[in-house]
């Protein structure tokens, strides 16, 4: 839907001279990196399975992997949304579904365990990141539900809801009925000239 | 100048940007007084609405001193004039303006070309939005650059104040033509989805349209406060059933008017199974919007009512149901607000104390503090309904 060739800004738009603070926090950066490693992963479980198997010391285990990596895609556009604390949950399930998957693999008969304990370690810091982006994002995003102001003083009637209304309702039977004598009622076109 | 620029998706950052110039002798130069974050803007914030690009300054809801004039004001506009600025940048002189089309001005879009493309025929330009519409740098700045400006302003009284006056320049405009464009009349029940700024704005409108009953659904219980204090019966989705509720409340026969003041964003939740499918096909880019409340107005609206429309939708919606729609003989009504068509009219009615739009008004704070406004009121957080900035 971007047609960018086309945007156009003129000669004297305000154009930027110094970035100043940003909307965007550090867990915010973080949640974004962290999707962006989920689909980079995703890509490379899905289209390089047999080498992952292979260096994991996981043979035959190629579907598995592949179906691994459609789940980091999926979590990592989620973290990338709006909604990253699905996105990030989801990170989260799928840490723990990959370590309890390497720890099949560490099995002192598997000569590639050693790369098997390597690749734990590092979900491990991943999902360490995880719960800290997390732990960020609930604690900002979330309403805090105890301490809500109520705006129940707040109707903007000057003369209060009941006399506007009351004030209102008058006028517009008045109005109806005004025209009810006049003959049939005119076309509504709620245009300029409707109220 | 410093100026609430948009860098991308979720990155709004405080910036020192040029000052604007005047360009063309229909401009003039404001020094911004006041301005507020609209729930338009959460849109672009989430960069839902499409042709947005790193740079552009934001806001469309801004008022402030005229500083400077180009040539060509025909004595309508002079420096120290004190003004409100419609979002909806309106030339005055063509067809769509002469019928009070304010918001489909088929002159102020600088990116027409791009707009027939994308649209079929262009629609007005507007102030701090995406480039489909002009790209006009906004007003959330100390400085903004009014185009057609000889046309395009609110001339209001030193007898009222900023927060008195600053949301004719849309939220207050645009509640009342989403109320309007109902044709209400004594008997009706007007149901209003969403308690945001427009919401409420829409409520007070309905009231002073003289309907008979007025419902307001959200889920957030300080903005149904807020609500209720303006007249409206309560329904909270959460906890109730908005389709039970509603019949209860018209005799089994549904609301003979709907108003969508919720939008593209309604809340994703395990109670509404749709808005989980719409969450997830927008992810993947099969549908850019979640319409679950034009679905729900769609189904329990009467037969013969009307469905209004001042939520904004960016794009593409699915699944909505337009068998029962024509069935059912509903009428749709929509668009951006005319702003200019409404104002005269609402001024009157502030000057006189009818009403007092800033009830609405939860925060004031800087520029600077912008950026986080942003989260601020997109979380609704310490009970947020309307932010103000003063540049
Ligand atoms: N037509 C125009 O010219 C115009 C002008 C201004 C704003 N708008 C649009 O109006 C809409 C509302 O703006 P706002 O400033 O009030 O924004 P907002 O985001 O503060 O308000 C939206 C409200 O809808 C509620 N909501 C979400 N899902 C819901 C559901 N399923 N049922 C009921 N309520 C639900 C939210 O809790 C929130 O309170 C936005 O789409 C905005 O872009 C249109
Ligand atoms: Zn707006
Ligand atoms: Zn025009």
């Amino acid at each position: 839907m971007a047609f960018p060739s086309n945007m156009t800004r003129s000669e004297r738009d305000p154009k930027v001279l110094r970035s100043g603070p940003s909307s965007l926090s550090s867990s915010d950066r973080l949640a974004r990196n962290l999707g962006w490693f989920s689909i980079d992963l995703g890509i490379v479980e899905f289209i390089a399975a047999e080498k992952v198997t292979g260096a994991l010391g996981m043979r035959g285990k190629e579907n598995l992997v592949r179906a691994y990596g459609i789940r980091e895609i999926a979590s990592g556009v989620m973290t990338l949304s709006v909604d990253k604390r699905a996105g990030l949950n989801s990170r989260i399930a799928g840490d723990a579904l990959d370590i309890a998957t390497l720890a099949t693999a560490i099995r002192p008969e598997n000569p590639k365990r050693d790369n098997a304990v390597l690749a734990m370690l590092m979900v491990a810091g991943v999902t360490l990141l995880d719960f800290v982006a997390t732990g960020a994002h609930t604690v900002r995003h979330i309403r805090h539900s105890g301490e809500r102001r109520s705006y129940s003083d707040r109707s903007g009637f000057a003369e209060g809801v009941e006399a506007s209304r009351a004030t209102a309702r008058k006028k517009l039977g008045d109005l109806r009925t005004s025209s009810v004598n006049e003959g049939p009622p005119t076309k509504k076109t709620s245009g300029a000239d409707s109220v | 100048m410093r100026a609430l620029v948009w860098h991308g998706k979720e990155d709004i950052r405080c910036d020192t940007v040029t000052d604007p110039e005047i360009e063309h002798p229909r401009d003039a130069i404001i020094k911004v007084t006041s301005c507020a974050i609209c729930g338009s803007d959460l849109h672009l914030f989430h960069n839902f609405i499409p042709a947005m690009k790193p740079g552009d300054i934001m806001g469309h809801e801004m008022m402030g001193e005229v500083v400077e004039t180009g040539s060509e004001m025909n004595g309508s506009l002079k420096k120290g004039d004190r003004i409100v600025v419609p979002f909806t940048i309106n030339c005055g002189d063509c067809d769509q303006c002469k019928r009070g089309n304010f918001s489909v001005c088929e002159r102020t879009n600088r990116n027409k070309e791009m707009a027939d493309k994308a649209f079929g025929h262009t629609t007005a330009g507007l102030f701090g939005y995406t480039h489909l519409t002009g790209g006009y740098p906004g007003g959330q700045a100390e400085y903004l650059r009014v185009p057609f400006a000889d046309k395009t302003h609110i001339k209001v009284p030193d007898s009222l104040t900023d927060e008195q006056v600053l949301f004719l320049g849309d939220i207050f405009p645009t509640g009342w033509q989403a109320a309007a464009q109902c044709d209400i009349e004594p008997t009706d029940t007007v149901v209003v989805w969403g308690c945001g700024p427009v919401g409420q704005m829409t409520i007070r409108s309905a009231v002073l349209l003289g309907a008979k009953q007025v419902v307001a659904i959200d889920c957030i219980p300080e903005r149904l406060s807020m609500a209720e204090a303006g007249g409206a019966i309560t329904i909270n989705f959460e906890h109730e059933s908005v389709v039970e509720r509603l019949n209860e409340l018209t005799d089994g026969k549904g609301p003979e008017k709907c108003i969508d003041a919720v939008g593209l964003e309604s809340h994703v939740s395990m109670g509404q199974p749709d808005t989980l499918l719409d969450r997830a096909k927008q992810v993947v880019m099969l549908e850019s919007d979640r319409p679950h409340v034009l679905r729900e107005m769609i189904y329990v609206c009467r037969p013969g009512g009307i469905i209004s429309i001042p939520g904004v939708y960016g794009g593409l919606v699915d699944k909505i149901p337009m068998g029962p729609a024509m069935n059912k003989s509903l009428t749709f009504r929509m668009g951006q607000t005319h702003v200019r068509r409404w104002t005269d009219d609402l001024l009157r009615r502030i000057e006189e104390g009818q009403i007092d739009p800033s009830f609405v008004i939860t925060h004031t704070v800087g520029l600077e503090e912008g950026p986080e406004m942003y989260k601020v009121f997109r979380d609704k957080k310490d009970s947020c309904i309307k932010v103000v900035l003063k540049p």
